[in-house]
């Protein structure tokens, strides 16, 4: 059961657009065993969405501008980071917050439309919250690979001769 | 020049690969979906190739020793042991070879002498046969039928044998059927192999690829050891097939013979090449793994996909190929697949290439991205009832 369910979660994490059948077939299945199987995996949130990798620059004349940004924060007692973080994730615009080791507490990644919206969001609301101590923000200047995923690969063809023993 | 040939009366006489002839088909089309490729569709993975660099950097670009790196055989030795249960000592009894290829030349160039048959169990993969003659000695062929799920017999050995046999191929699991002969079935080989004191060229090359039962390598079964040289290599499971490594193991005896072979006719196996595969050895087990699971998935889609267009095709326990039966089309394989190329532009491999039981029967391999493969089932299932429309108007 639990190799199945990870083979399964493998798969979807590739492609979340892999249809029920395919899935089926490749895991040599029937359809209502897999559609169960993810049904299970929804209720316990294993599976918490289905979203889609998107280059945007290849739609919108400009790219959103996206930001990490290093925050040193003063733990309250009793909740630890979680509290602050709870009131830096909430916003729409922060797309990603990871408690870090190391030089500083909270990496924050935020987009927006420009970088004057983000530097907006980062002296309005971040470094007026009382915990926040200092933030060190680095705007992203080209995107390489994201999510595992390799963004301007430029031959991915087939280099195999057609026929061969 | 006078003479009417140059060319050797054995080569002459040696028939070319119906791959080749099919190869040059499909190769004149565009847009062909290709399940005729006898290769991973996984580039190398990265900490192998990375490894290489860093080698080349190194200015590792001169000969190594004759048999290979003796880091690269102590690896291979370590990974027979942990894998499958061999011991072989690194020093002596491995060689590093340039491809599977070559480690099944020298292993037949070591033992035969003129007029020594050497069984090789068809539909098999096309070198032996060639291979076998151009070392002097003579092919005998066993035909395994479908009925037995394209697996050697006792009986049909025990017929095969003269008393000039010397040796037998073995490839488990086949090329092109997919077959796997577990344990249970080697051991019976293995006492009539025994009975007539053959030796065995075990081609093991896809021995990581087996999908549902424990692998058993053929040199673990009792007594087998010191009549077997084992071969394999990097091509397949680790997606090297470029790289042109592999690698064959045995007695002392017979790799020194193999090893003296290769010192004048190759030196050694390609530097850079070895330096990859000693990474693969070391860090490669993830890869492996993920790729397998991906030909395991790859294999149950192939299979159901190929039944339900209305070929019928056995669950094949190894390596890449599915081998479905294509008889009740009334085509010879050979027909089916010009026509399917023709008509649907998939390739495929017509199963007489690999010998004559192979007639009735296609070679596909999925070793094809999964987009690719659900488009060539859509085209081969159209064909089938194209065809089946056709058969039923005439
Ligand atoms: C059964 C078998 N043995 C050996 C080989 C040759 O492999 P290599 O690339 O190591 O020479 C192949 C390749 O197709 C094969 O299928």
């Amino acid at each position: 059961m639990k190799e199945m369910e990870v083979e399964l979660l493998r798969l979807i994490e590739k492609n979340a657009n892999l249809e029920v059948e395919k899935i089926a077939k490749l895991m040599g299945k029937s359809t209502d065993e897999i559609k169960e199987l993810i049904g299970h995996l929804e209720k316990k949130k294993a599976i918490l969405g289905y979203s889609t990798l998107i280059d945007w620059a290849k739609v919108l004349d400009k790219e959103e501008v996206t930001a990490m940004i290093d925050v040193k924060v003063a733990p309250a007692r009793g909740v630890g980071f979680d509290k602050v973080a709870e009131r830096i994730y909430r916003f729409p615009e922060v797309k990603a917050v990871y408690l870090m080791s190391g030089a500083y507490d909270l990496s924050v990644t935020v987009k927006g439309k420009t970088m004057m919206e983000i530097g907006h969001f980062i002296s309005e609301k971040l470094s007026t919250l009382d915990s926040v101590l200092s933030t060190t923000t680095h705007f992203v200047l080209k995107k390489y690979k994201h999510d595992g995923i390799i963004l301007e690969d430029e031959d991915e063809g087939d280099k195999r001769i057609v026929v061969s023993p | 020049m006078t003479k009417t040939s140059y060319i050797s009366k054995q080569v002459a006489d040696l028939k070319p690969s119906g791959i080749r002839r099919f190869f040059d088909l499909a190769a004149q089309m565009d847009d062909v979906i290709s399940l005729g490729v006898g290769e991973p569709d996984f580039v190398t993975p990265w900490n192998f190739i990375e490894q290489s660099f860093h080698s080349l950097e190194q200015g590792y670009t001169s000969y190594t020793e004759n048999a290979g790196m003796i880091e690269l055989r102590n690896e291979i030795s370590n990974y027979l042991r942990k894998n499958y249960h061999l011991t072989y000592d690194p020093t002596d009894q491995v060689i590093v070879s340039v491809g599977a290829s070559q480690a099944i030349d020298l292993a037949l160039r070591a033992v035969i002498d003129p007029g020594d048959e050497v069984i090789v169990v068809e539909p098999s993969f096309v070198a032996y046969v060639p291979t076998v003659r151009l070392a002097g000695g003579i092919p005998v062929t066993i035909q395994t039928r479908a009925e037995n799920e394209f697996k050697l017999t006792p009986e049909q050995l025990e017929q095969a044998i003269t008393p000039k046999t010397k040796a037998i191929i073995l490839c488990n699991p086949n090329n092109p059927t997919g077959s796997l002969l577990l344990k249970e079935e080697l051991e019976q080989l293995a006492k009539v192999i025994e009975k007539h004191d053959l030796l065995v060229l075990s081609d093991e090359i896809y021995a990581e690829l087996t999908y549902d039962d424990v692998y058993t390598s053929f040199p673990s079964i009792a007594d087998m050891k010191k009549r077997t040289i084992l071969i394999s290599g990097f091509s397949k499971a680790f997606a090297m097939t470029g790289w042109r490594l592999g690698y064959a193991a045995g007695p002392t005896e017979f790799i020194a013979a193999m090893v003296k072979i290769h010192q004048y006719t190759m030196m050694c196996a390609p530097t850079m090449a070895q330096h990859a595969a000693l990474e693969a050895m070391k860090n490669g087990r993830q890869s492996v793994l993920q790729m397998m699971e991906s030909y395991k998935q790859r294999r149950n889609f192939i299979v159901s996909s190929l039944n339900e267009a209305g070929l019928h095709c056995p669950t094949p326990g190894g390596a890449f190929y599915a081998f479905p039966s294509i008889q009740t089309t009334g085509l010879s394989s050979a027909e089916f697949a010009e026509q399917l190329l023709h008509q649907e532009q998939v390739a495929v491999v017509p199963g007489d290439v690999f010998g004559a039981s192979g007639e009735g029967y296609i070679r596909c391999s999925y070793a094809t991205s999964l987009k690719q493969l659900d488009e060539a089932m859509s085209r081969i299932k159209r064909f089938v009832i194209k065809r089946r429309a056709l058969q039923s108007s005439q």
